[in-house]
């Protein structure tokens, strides 16, 4: 029986080194051909390593792209505000300071939002509704970018520009510090719209996450708080906000590390002016957005190079933004798996 | 005694009722956007849809149309990106789940595949760029179709990764007790039993590249006429969005309109036959 298969085998050429090893008792694995196993398992890790591989290939080729720009600016690129074409000067200060203020905006309008929406969907949803409610909110997820962004400076930036924009400055616009913030001409378009879009884009990734780690909370933690008398809101943040605080920071890190990258969207409505402005309502530029808008018409090297070494910091801030976010998560699941 | 206890009570409560409509605001506001999108989307796109978007291409400036060779560029883009990604996503996540478990070439790869899974796409595109549009010196639909399997590998491993350990031991150890090879217990048991879910993260992963934009910009980029060649420029939904919506004239915005309409519902679909198809899985 065993010789009947292994003779089918291809390995079965050396007969002789198997006769000489007859003396051993039949090993259970005679009938298997192995080699199709290693194969198999070289073949799948050869794909995990091509995963893992990509992200290392990723900032090679980006850094080495980029090393045009090093060399002729240097570290000063990062706190320069000049960007011309035309006399090849570039400095990457504006659209990093718009990159970092659209997504604080988002953060800012996002995170209590997405708050509400997860207390919502864990608290006090009936259970009929749970599913399509978080559902629906998952597919705000789901809309295509680009029709964030159509939909901002078609239908969104006139209202925006027309009613929100002249009454935040009637209501901020004196207080002596935030007041330069919100003067300026309203005209829909610009950093503060930018940031709200991003907020509405981000709130379903921070949303659901902040869900998931609400739900894992022992209901016998929630019950005993109900049990002395506490509200639901005291429960929620007495009981199920410190249990959760690890991934709910975990979760509004996903949400800057998805606003930090955020293009289409951020294209269309930020104006697309290299410019540190104190307006929040004056145009700007984020690092996806000059990206988007330049790279394709970018014909000089070290344009093209000053570009990429952009699309490199957006790369770095983003992975630095989004390994915080994981290790936080992979913490509390950690976490979890000690207490039950 | 009572009324100071009185007090503090109303007090609890008002605080509690307060934060409970305000949670309850926050859904709506969700949700009111959701359906402002949804409506402004659908009347805009309407207006503008009809049977030639279908039959002609994009037209030159000033002139009707339709979208044909970009409908058919943005299917055979992601068809062939869906094509490479499937099984490197697949074959990943299986050594992610039943071999490399807790070693550390697991721990990183799974630690590296969650950061893609939220990179800027732009960037990928931006590297695809480098290391192959510089380098043949065209853009092309090849290059486009690369961007987009790098966005959606991640997407794919983490599903079948997830989907792989919901399966019990009970059932490898049957197979294998059977004398089956770990290859065929794998592939012909194992990952067999979750179907429905690695189909599911396929499709997911189909919605997440089809409305991408940032990557095709300097991959496929655009193309004005019907181009059924791989290794040329490609026309595809997204790009001639983002061109035509941002061009002063009308039949162009019009047009971008009815393409941004047939994206999002081709997107919404997928992403709740997607959902169905895993309540299915879960429940056989």
């Amino acid at each position: 029986m065993t010789s009947a298969i292994s003779a089918s085998l291809p390995m079965s050429a050396d007969l002789p080194a198997r006769t000489q090893r007859a003396p051993n008792p039949p090993s259970l694995n005679r009938g298997i051909p192995r080699w199709q196993d290693a194969l198999f398992e070289k073949t799948t890790l050869f794909f995990a390593l091509f995963v893992l591989g990509s992200l290392l290939a990723i900032l090679i080729a980006l850094s080495i792209a980029a090393v045009p720009a090093m060399q002729k600016f240097g570290l000063g690129f990062f706190v320069t505000d000049v960007w011309n074409p035309v006399t090849k000067n570039f400095g990457a200060l504006a659209p990093i300071y718009g990159t970092l203020v659209t997504s604080a905006i988002a953060l800012l309008i996002g995170v209590p939002v997405s708050f509400g929406i997860a207390i919502f969907l864990t608290e006090m949803c009936p259970t009929v509704l749970k599913r399509p409610l978080g559902t629906a909110v998952e597919l705000l997820a789901a809309i295509p970018s680009i029709i964030y962004g159509m939909w901002g400076l078609f239908v969104f930036a006139p209202i925006f520009g027309e009613y929100i924009q002249p009454a935040l400055t009637k209501v901020f616009g004196d207080l002596w510090i935030l007041g330069p913030l919100f003067q300026g001409a309203p005209n829909g378009i610009g950093v503060l719209s930018a940031g709200f879009i991003l907020a509405i884009m981000v709130i379903p990734f921070i949303a659901s996450v902040m869900r998931d780690v609400f739900e894992i909370v022992p209901p016998v933690l929630k019950e005993s708080a109900y049990g002395i008398g506490c509200t639901t809101w005291e429960v929620v943040w007495n009981v199920v906000l410190p249990y959760t605080r690890v991934g709910v920071i975990g979760g509004i890190m996903l949400g800057l590390g998805r606003a930090l990258g955020e293009t289409m969207a951020v294209t269309f409505v930020i104006g697309n002016a290299y410019r540190i402005s104190a307006s929040l309502f004056a145009p700007g530029n984020s690092i996806a957005s000059a990206l988007a808008n330049e790279f394709n018409e970018a014909s000089d090297p070290v344009h093209s190079a000053a570009l990429i070494m952009l699309g490199l910091v957006l790369f770095l801030l983003t992975f630095i933004v989004l390994a915080c976010s994981r290790l936080l998560l992979m913490q509390l699941a950690k976490g979890e798996g000690r207490k039950t | 005694m009572s009324a100071p206890m009185t007090n503090l009570y109303r007090r609890r409560l008002f605080v509690n009722r307060f934060n409970l409509v305000m949670s309850l605001g926050t859904m709506a506001f969700g949700m009111g956007f959701l359906l402002w999108i949804l409506s402004i989307l659908a009347f805009r796109g309407f207006e503008s849809l009809s049977p030639t978007l279908f039959t002609q291409t994009t037209p030159p400036p000033g002139s009707a149309g339709g979208l044909a060779n970009a409908i058919f560029g943005s299917m055979v883009i992601v068809g062939v990106a869906t094509f490479i990604s499937t099984p490197i996503g697949i074959l990943a996540g299986i050594y992610l789940a039943e071999f490399g478990k807790a070693g550390w070439i697991a721990r990183a790869t799974r630690f590296i595949n969650d950061i893609l899974l939220s990179a800027p796409s732009i960037v990928i595109g931006l590297f695809i760029y480098t290391v192959y549009v510089a380098k043949v010196e065209h853009f092309s639909g090849w290059a486009g179709s690369f961007a987009l399997a790098l966005i959606a590998i991640p997407v794919v491993v983490r599903t079948t990764e997830n989907m792989l350990q919901l399966v019990p031991s009970s059932l490898r150890e049957a197979a294998v007790a059977l004398g089956a090879p770990m290859w065929k217990v794998i592939l012909m048991v194992t990952l067999k039993a979750v179907r429905g879910g690695v189909i599911t993260g396929i499709l997911l992963a189909v919605a997440r590249i089809s409305g991408e934009t940032a990557p095709l910009l300097f991959t496929a980029l655009n193309n004005q006429f019907w181009n059924s060649n791989m290794d040329a420029p490609m026309a595809n939904l997204p790009v001639v969005i983002f061109q035509f919506a941002l061009s002063p004239f009308q039949e162009w915005q019009d047009l971008a309109w009815a393409a941004a309409l047939l994206i999002t519902v081709t997107v919404l679909i997928i992403n709740i036959l997607a959902r169905s198809v895993f309540r299915q899985a879960q429940v056989r």
